[in-house]
């Protein structure tokens, strides 16, 4: 006799039942144990996780300009300003060098990887904080917050590329074969962003601190890469005492500089291909993104107990 | 038959905060602002990290050596009193937090549900919730995809499902997060107290779900409060206190042992007496099973403490019991015209026995009214005192006792007569035998 006939009616759903579940696939042993080695990034994890990685993604594009009128508007507005000032005061009043191209289209060549760069350190940051709900009731490689934070930004990115490509139309400009480098310099950008956000988000779950320092670290990041000014301004030798440094190529460790040079050399011609800073750049983002990467897995055990 | 879940010496310890020193001058509160950073970054960065000894006097241990296992296809329920470990449990089971030392071996893939709804978006729809929620638990986008219009048949929100969740109700979210996690089919499920939320309606639709997920073979893990869940639902149960696993077997005699353990918790209503009319002083229920856990069937004493300053000519006190909707079950009353009291000043006791309490089982509480007879002045209305809950586990029936299925039995009786051989009796003679009853 079926229990409906003698029990009230309980609403009870169809499971499907244990058939269902395959038997025949190897049963995944998961050992969850206090570990202290270091380790690095679990990619056959990651590609476990894949829906979940592209519904975060998804979800942070969907979210980001929810309920403005604008909407999608700001990922070029906030570029936009951004060199409308600059031109106004370091073009116009100032009168900084701007290696032979408008002053308008300089910075704005260097503000759509910068902003981008900008504003996916500042998310990925942040990815875990705002996320802490999620950590501490559900387990998933931790390491798929600030990843999806850098690529959704990625959208913003393509929009003003495209902003970007209706000024140089605007003062006829051409690029020329460097464009074929911009992958790798869009890559570099990201590897970048992504490493540095690995380890600022997995310092900021435990020390907040890092969230206060971020609007001024990200604007002293800006001078310390070549936004607003040209790299010729940086001198090739520096003498320090008895010393005889090179700050120019000092200066090229960072992985910005390449990648602005790079897109100004690509689209505007201002200059060949830096090679020299993207080599060097790429060195400094690797070294960033492997530590970034270790130190995250490192402390990825803890973030549920301090968040 | 193989261990699904194997658990050794499993313990986590948890740093707490030591009472800070206040200042008392302005030169030592001046130093200790300029020491604070330091002293800060010591807490921070001690928040994940230990002596080795481990003794240290501002660590507490969560969980101490539990070991257990859990076969595969058994139900295990896992109880315990607040703070006694369960939740630190069921965090390192699914690998949300890392142990401090020892191990679990898990054999299979598990889904947890600590809680409804993770990763619910207010600004993403219904529809893009559910692919939001489903994936987060564990779910594939083809699995959500296939399952899709049975969840969504199952939360009954489908009118709403384009609309932004912030514009839900809390009712319609709850309902929609667990419609998703009820249609996870992972080997090995981990569910935390989830049954505590929603309206009893909710409640019931959980039990049920639960109940089909034990049938169908998976192993489970299921941490709850509601006793009658836990006693119903599981074959084997683990009773948690203070970090160590203290009884492991068959339910029954785990949730009596756990009955039987003292609580710190009070649920007697007091108030102080008054100068300025009368009052009820004290209301407390006695129940069967001790902790305000009462056994249906048994006595159920309640006692009231009540007082006066001055004389009171037809005084009366009365209780409803109300379930945990709010909605009274019952009402019990006594006048001064039938038992005298308050007719001098000063404290009395009233003391109310239902010989057999045939509340079913559930939570109650109790709304006390005492006042003046017929026409006369209400001193006090007291609601929502006392809580207590009623259980059937030790009364067996065929069919498991669910909640919300009625609010009281009855006594009854039945007779059954056999009316003849042939079950296909036509209609007329039928008819007839039943009126010539």
């Amino acid at each position: 006799m079926s229990s409906a006939l003698i029990e009230p009616e309980i609403d009870r759903p169809q499971t499907p039942d244990a058939a269902n579940i395959a038997t025949d696939v190897p049963v995944p042993v998961t050992v969850v144990e206090p570990d202290s080695a270091w380790s690095f990034i679990d990619f056959h994890e990651l590609y476990q996780f894949r829906d979940l990685f592209r519904f975060l993604v998804w979800r942070n594009i969907k979210v980001m300009y929810a309920q403005s009128t604008l909407g999608i508007a700001w990922a070029v507005i906030q570029p936009l300003f951004s060199m409308l000032v600059f031109t106004i005061i370091f073009g116009k009043l100032a009168k900084i060098e701007s290696d032979g191209v408008p002053y308008a289209v300089f910075s704005f060549a260097a503000l759509v990887p910068w902003t981008y760069f900008a504003n996916s350190l500042t998310e990925g940051t942040n990815s875990l904080v705002s996320n802490a709900n999620m950590i501490s009731k559900v387990y998933f490689p931790r390491m798929i917050l600030p990843l999806s934070a850098v690529l959704s930004k990625l959208v913003d990115f393509s929009i003003s590329m495209v902003v970007l490509a209706g000024l140089m139309a605007w003062f006829r400009m051409t690029p020329n074969w460097g464009i074929l480098a911009l992958p790798l310099l869009i890559g570099l950008m990201m590897l970048t962003a992504a490493g540095l956000g690995m380890w600022l988000t997995a310092l900021a779950i435990q020390y907040r601190d890092v969230k206060y320092a971020m609007s001024f670290l990200v604007q002293i990041l800006m001078y310390a890469a070549p936004v607003v000014y040209s790299v010729s301004i940086i001198p090739e030798s520096y003498q320090w005492g008895e010393l005889t440094i090179n700050p120019r190529l000092l200066y090229s460790f960072n992985p910005m500089v390449g990648v602005i040079e790079g897109f100004r050399s690509a689209l505007l011609g201002t200059r060949a291909m830096p090679w020299t800073e993207i080599g060097l750049g790429s060195l400094t983002a690797s070294v960033i993104a492997v530590t970034g990467a270790m130190y995250f897995r490192r402390k990825e055990q803890i973030f549920a107990d301090v968040a | 038959m193989s261990a699904a879940i194997t658990v050794e010496n499993l313990s986590k310890a948890y740093r707490i905060g030591l009472k800070e020193e206040i200042p008392d001058t302005l030169l030592s509160a001046a130093t200790s602002v300029l020491r604070a950073p330091l002293k800060n970054f010591k807490r921070l960065r001690g928040l994940d990290t230990y002596s080795k000894n481990g003794d240290a006097e501002d660590i507490i241990w969560a969980l101490k050596d539990v070991s257990f296992e859990v076969q595969e296809g058994e139900v295990l329920g896992v109880i315990g009193r607040n703070g006694a470990g369960k939740s630190t449990l069921l965090k390192i089971l699914s690998r949300i937090t890392k142990p401090t030392s020892g191990r679990a071996i898990i054999r299979g893939r598990v889904s947890s549900l600590l809680e409804v709804g993770t990763g619910f978006h207010p600004e993403l729809s219904g529809r893009e919730n559910v692919y939001m929620n489903g994936t987060i638990l564990g779910m594939t986008k083809r699995e959500i995809d296939r399952k899709f219009d049975e969840i969504v048949d199952f939360s009954g929100v489908e009118k709403f499902l384009d609309t932004p969740i912030k514009r839900y109700s809390s009712g319609m979210k709850v309902r929609l997060a667990f419609a998703v996690a009820a249609h996870l089919e992972p080997e090995i499920l981990i569910i935390d107290e989830v049954l505590a939320v929603g309206d009893a309606e909710f409640q019931k639709k959980c039990l049920g779900k639960m109940q089909d997920v034990a049938d169908a073979g998976r192993t489970v893990l299921f941490v709850s409060h509601n006793m009658q869940a836990v006693s119903t639902l599981t074959d084997r149960c683990l009773l948690i206190q203070h970090g160590t696993n203290i009884q492991d077997g068959d339910p029954r005699a785990v949730i009596q042992k756990y009955l039987e353990a003292p609580s710190h918790q009070q649920g007697a209503y007091s108030n102080n007496p008054s100068k300025d009319g009368p009052r009820v002083i004290r209301a407390d229920v006695v129940t069967s099973e001790g902790n305000a856990i009462h056994q249906h069937g048994q006595p159920l004493q309640l006692r009231f403490l009540i007082s006066t300053p001055v004389v009171v000519s037809s005084a009366s006190l009365s209780f409803q019991i109300c379930d945990n909707l709010g909605r009274p079950i019952n009402h019990i009353w006594t006048f001064d015209s039938e038992r005298p009291m308050c007719r001098t000043p000063g404290v009395y006791e009233l003391l109310s026995v239902v010989p057999r309490c045939r509340l079913y089982l559930g939570k109650y509480t109790l709304t006390v009214h005492f006042g003046e007879g017929p026409g006369g002045r209400k001193f006090e209305t007291i609601e929502n005192v006392c809580p207590f809950e009623i259980v059937m586990h030790r009364i067996s029936r065929e069919f498991p006792w669910r909640p919300g299925t009625c609010a009281y039995v009855e006594d009854f009786e039945w007779a059954i007569r056999h009316l003849g051989d042939s079950p296909c009796l036509n209609s007329q003679s039928g008819e007839a035998i039943l009126f010539a009853t």
